[in-house]
Parts: structure tokens; sequence; C-alpha cells
């Protein structure tokens, strides 16, 4: 049995505002396996990308970790002092591969520059070896050496994206968290940085969190899935049950909203109504205004994960 | 075959570059950003004709020049056999933009914010002079919100857009495209910042607008999954160029030039079992500048098939390659 590279438990996570408290990330409950590509999946404002800041131990003010434990490698950094998450945990147990490539890397310096920076300051590396690290990471994501020399501006969109997730790897963390990594992409590069992806999946064992909106490019990567709505896990297990046998009717909608390449769809299905507001979540199940299915029960309990067969999740009272 | 609604031919839109003034003392030639170069293509009425392409293959372009939003460097658009690149006066063009709207890609940055849901609608009205009363124009404001089920209309009119979710935003944009009961309707990437329940909530609605009130579109796009559903013909465009044009289904099932296949091959599907599949996309390089494109087939620096002496040196012109099936290739049928 593989180790758990991740484990998170109770995980809560809330945006103080003035108009109150936003509960992004509200009680979340997984683990991760060494090699393993956990794909989260939601609609904007669901908490999937604060999940993935709160995971790197920074929330995005006004957020702050309220409750909860996160175990990277069985060590606990909720509680953990800034200074410490910098020097130990950010970049070489955990680090993050950001939305827009485009903005990610600074214009005014080389691309090596920009990767070098962090062996020298985490490693303690002279400038020489660091360069020979970066230019052989470069290549490990399929781009010339050379591009160490270059600035931003001189390399395509797909080539800046490569960069991003060389450098994400540099410090060899035991997981990377792939936030929408490939969403201001063209769809020919999208393929194309999918499939570095999972190349590298096969020959780091990377474990990953890849995270999107877009359910199609998350099966394209993810062994297992987790569906997030309004700041919670609703349904998490292996992607063939999320894809095939969807029990949340929540998921069952989303995939049913996805229009089909070499599938004719009669009619795409879409849910009514908007994704709650988080300050005053609505009673119980959250998802229940928007649910076909409701029942009394889903307007006052919140239903918790509970195991419907083994390794598969929901949280729904139906089942 | 039912007349054609749109009709264009041989449209081209080249942009200059600036020239520096070292360029310009030297002698050196002007150089253009042929961004459309010589595209032909009919939409019918009642279909929705998509335009499909990677960014900078010029389909936005097209559909600005569709819109007269800009002047074409050559090549004729006719809506309903009038030439509409004649077109000179404010009056001429004005009646022309009563019957072409545009959807756009952005609902948070394509309705004045200081205007409520009323206003939004009401401005067509008053630029086109229609409706006489103010309770004309309310009438007309209310219908327009009923088609596209804003419902109760009352309770939305006196809103501001930020007070609407992104759907019902798209549903008010296309609520002021069809208030003027216009012939077609340029959509460009209406769904592609919507959330995937949105997205479908919205490709509903403009298919149902289609079916029921025979709405005509140009559904400009990068998605081939979204086309498949909601076009009737695809046409893929290339650097400028259309490449491939069809059937939707045609396209999707039977593709013929290497860019579409390529193209089709990137498409990500819902489908797990391919997580440990590495499938690779059967093209090399990136898109070249739109400045310097190649000679011969603009496609063969990319091509896996490019034949030397032919794709290199001579360009391809778009043929049917079987009924109603257009391919601009020189291997179509042998690859």
């Amino acid at each position: 049995m593989a180790k758990n590279v991740l484990e998170v438990k109770d995980l809560k996570m809330y945006y103080f505002t003035s108009r109150g408290a936003v509960r992004a990330v509200d009680n979340i409950t997984f683990e991760l396996k060494k090699g393993e590509v956990l794909g989260l999946a939601g609609e904007s404002g669901c908490g999937k990308s604060s999940l993935g800041f709160t995971l790197m131990g920074m929330p995005t003010p006004p957020g702050k970790i309220v409750g909860g434990s996160i175990k990277i490698d069985g060590r606990e950094i909720v509680g953990l002092p800034e200074d410490v998450l910098r020097r130990e945990i950010r970049w070489q147990k955990i680090s993050m591969i950001f939305q827009g490539a485009m903005n990610a890397l600074n214009p005014v310096y080389t691309v090596g520059y920009q990767m070098i920076e962090p062996l020298i300051y985490h490693k303690g590396m002279e400038k020489e070896e660091a360069l020979d690290k970066a230019m052989r990471y470069l290549e490990l994501v399929g781009l010339a050496p050379e591009i160490v020399y270059r600035y931003p501006h001189e390399l395509s969109g797909g080539m800046k994206q490569r960069v991003v997730i060389a450098t994400a790897l540099l410090l060899e963390p035991e997981l990377v968290i792939a936030d929408e990594p490939t969403t201001a992409l063209d769809v020919v590069v999208q393929a194309q940085i999918i499939n570095l992806m999972k190349k590298l999946k096969k020959e780091l064992g990377l474990s990953m969190i890849f995270i999107t909106h877009d359910l199609s490019i998350l099966a394209e990567v993810s062994d297992r899935v987790a569906i997030m709505y309004a700041g919670k896990i609703v349904e998490i297990g292996d992607s063939e049950k999320i894809y095939y046998e969807p029990a949340h009717p929540y998921t069952q909608k989303l995939l049913a909203a996805i229009p089909r390449l070499h599938e004719d769809v009669e009619k795409l299905e879409f849910i009514p109504g908007q994704p709650p507001n988080l300050i005053r979540p609505p009673t119980g199940c959250r998802f229940h205004p928007r649910c076909p299915y409701a029942m009394q029960q889903c307007k006052e309990q919140i239903p918790e994960l509970k195991e419907i067969e083994k390794d598969h999740y929901a949280a729904c009272w139906l089942l | 075959m039912a007349k054609a609604i749109l009709k264009v031919e041989n449209l081209k839109k080249y942009f200059p570059i600036k020239r520096g003034l070292i360029a310009g003392l030297r002698g050196e030639p002007h150089r253009f950003v042929r961004a459309v170069d010589g595209i032909n293509f009919e939409v019918h009425k009642q279909e929705v004709f998509a335009l499909v392409g990677e960014s900078g293959c010029g389909k936005t372009t097209t559909g600005k020049l569709v819109m007269k939003l800009l002047e074409p460097t050559d090549g004729k658009i006719y809506l309903e056999g009038q030439d509409v690149t004649e077109l000179r006066t404010q009056e001429e063009i004005k009646a022309y933009r009563r019957k072409v709207q545009m959807v756009f890609q952005d609902p948070f940055s394509s309705m004045n914010p200081r205007f409520r849901i009323y206003d939004v609608l009401e401005e067509p009205l008053l630029i086109h002079g229609i409706g006489e009363t103010k309770a004309e124009r309310e009438e007309l404001i209310y219908k327009a919100l009923e088609m596209v089920k804003i419902v109760p209309p009352e309770d939305y009119v006196g809103r501001h857009p930020h007070m609407l979710s992104g759907g019902q935003r798209q549903r008010v944009a296309i609520a002021r495209a069809l208030i003027l009961n216009p012939t077609f309707i340029v959509a460009d990437e209406p769904v592609s910042m919507l959330d995937v329940s949105i997205r479908a909530e919205i490709l509903e609605l403009m298919k149902e607008l289609k079916e029921k009130m025979g709405v005509t579109y140009l559904y400009i796009t990068h998605d081939l999954s979204t086309a498949r559903y909601f076009a009737d013909y695809i046409a893929v465009m290339y650097l400028g160029r259309i490449v491939e044009m069809g059937p939707a289904k045609v396209i999707i099932d039977n593709p013929i030039h290497p860019y579409t296949r390529a193209l089709l091959a990137a498409v990500p599907e819902p489908i797990p079992e391919r997580r440990n599949i590495i499938k690779e996309v059967p093209i090399k390089g990136e898109v070249p500048n739109a400045a310097n494109i190649p000679p011969g087939c603009r496609f063969h620096p990319r091509c896996l098939y490019m034949e030397r002496g032919l794709c290199d040196m001579k360009h391809p012109q778009l043929v049917e390659y079987e009924h109603n099936h257009w391919v601009e290739c020189w291997l179509a049928g042998k690859i």
C-alpha cells in the first residue's frame, strides 16, 4: 500500500470580510497517496483554488485557516510560523503551478535567473551548479536548455507554461498543486502540456492535485476525482466511478452539461439557479436549493461524506 | 438549396505593420499581418455556421468584418444579396447593423455597469428609432427578456448588471441582440468564459432561439465540442485561411485536413481510461507569426505529411473533396 503524501482533515479556511466570514473551504477531508493524481473540480467560486492556496500554507488575505489539519508527509503544517513554512515546506515539500503562465514570470529577468533563485536560497547551491540543474529540468519538460538565457517575452505561451512547470519541480517536491495550468492555452498546446504532466507523473512518480473547472481535462490526468460545491467536497472517488457512476446529483448534472465530441447529445442539461453566497450558505445540504431531488431532510441536516462503495464517497441524503 | 443569407467572397483583411524610421529611409517594403487572406463561405437561413480555430487564426477578424466594424482590404460580403462592402453613408450602415447583431465573449464587460437592464435593452431601440412611445418600448423590452427566460421581467429591469449572475448577464446580452429582430447574429465565443453548467444553459437557449425564431448565427469559437453540438456547419481556420469546411458531423467524424485532425486529437474528452495513455497530437512546432506566412501551404512547416517540392512551393486551393465537404490540402484523400 502506497503511503499518504498528504492528509487533510476537517480543514476550514474562511475569508474574513466586512460583511462576514466567507466559508470558502469548509470541513474538507481527503488524502493523497504517493504517485497519485487527484483532480479537483467545481464551478467558479466553489473554493477549489482557495483550497489549493491553503494547502500551500498561504491562504490569500483576508483568508485564514480556522481549523483542521494538513499533514504533508506526516508533518503537520497548520500553525507553523511563516519562516519555517518558507524555509522547509513551500517549494521543497509542496509546490504550485499557477494559473496564467503568461504572468507568472518576471519580464525583466532571464528564465535562468528566475529558476535558480530558489536553488541558491534553499539549497545553497553555487550559481553554476544551479544553472546546470535548471537546464536539466528544462530538458525534462521538453525545452532546449539554452532557454535559460532567454527572456519570457521571447517564449510562446506553451513554452512559458513549461518553464513554470520546470520551476515548480526544481526543488523536487513530493507534491505539486496545479491550478488551472492549461486554462489560457490553445487546444493543441493544452494537449501537449497535459501529455507532459502525464509523462512527469510516470517518470518522477509525482503526486499531484490538479485543479480545473473542465471535467474533460480532468479525466485525462486524474486517478481520483473530488467534486467541490460551495466550499465542500460533495463526492470523491476513482475516476471511473465519478465519470461512469456518479452518485451525487450535482456530479450527475455537471457531467450531463458537457457537450461530447464523438457522441450525439440531444439536449445538454444545466443546473438552474446559481451557486450560493458562502457568507450565509443554505442550511442543510448546500446544494438543496438547486437539487431536483431535494427532500425535507436535505433542508435541515448537513449530509456528511459517506462511503457508498469501496473508496467512493458522497455527501447526499438520497444515498 | 435554400438561398444564402450571408455570402462571403474572397474576403481579405491585411493590417499594416508600422515601419520604423530607419526601415522607411532604407525603402524597405511595407509589411502586413494577413489576418484574413481570401476566404469564401455561405450561411443559410436558420443555420449555425461555426468558425473554429486557435488564437490568431483570423476568426474574430472575420466576425468583425461581417459586422462592418472593420473594412476589408479586398473581397465582398453579401447579406441577403446586398453588397455590404458598398455601404458608405451613416444611414446605410445603421440600417445594416439593425439586421446584424453581435453577442460578445465577456458578459461582465459588454454592458455599461451604470445602466439598468432596462437601459441596456432600451438603447438599441432608441438608436434605431423603434417604438414610438415609452410604453411600446417597454413592451418590446419585456418581450425580449421573456424570450431569453429572464422571468418575470419586472423583477430584473431595474437591476444593474452586477446584480445578475454570469449566465443571466449573457442572457441579457442575447436579448439585446434579439430586440432588433435581426436577420443574423455574430456570436464571438459567447460561452467560453462561462462555467460548464451555465455554458450548457446558454447553448440550449441559443439553440432554442434558432429553432423557434429562425435565428441564423455565425458562431466563432475555439471549442470543437460545442461547435459539434451547436453548429450545422464548421469551417476550420488556420492563419487566415479556411482549410476545411463542411457539415459539423462530417468534419468531426471524417476530418481530411491534417490540421483538423490535429485539432480534433487535441480535444480533451471526459473518458478517464485515457489517463495513462500519452496520445501525441499529430502536429509539430508552433503557429508561425501571421506577418511571416510560410510559402506554399501555410500549414506545411507543421505538417507530418508534407511533400517537399509540392506543399512547400505551391499554395493549395479549397476544393470540394466530396459533396459539400471542402478541403485545402494537396494530399487530401491520400493520407
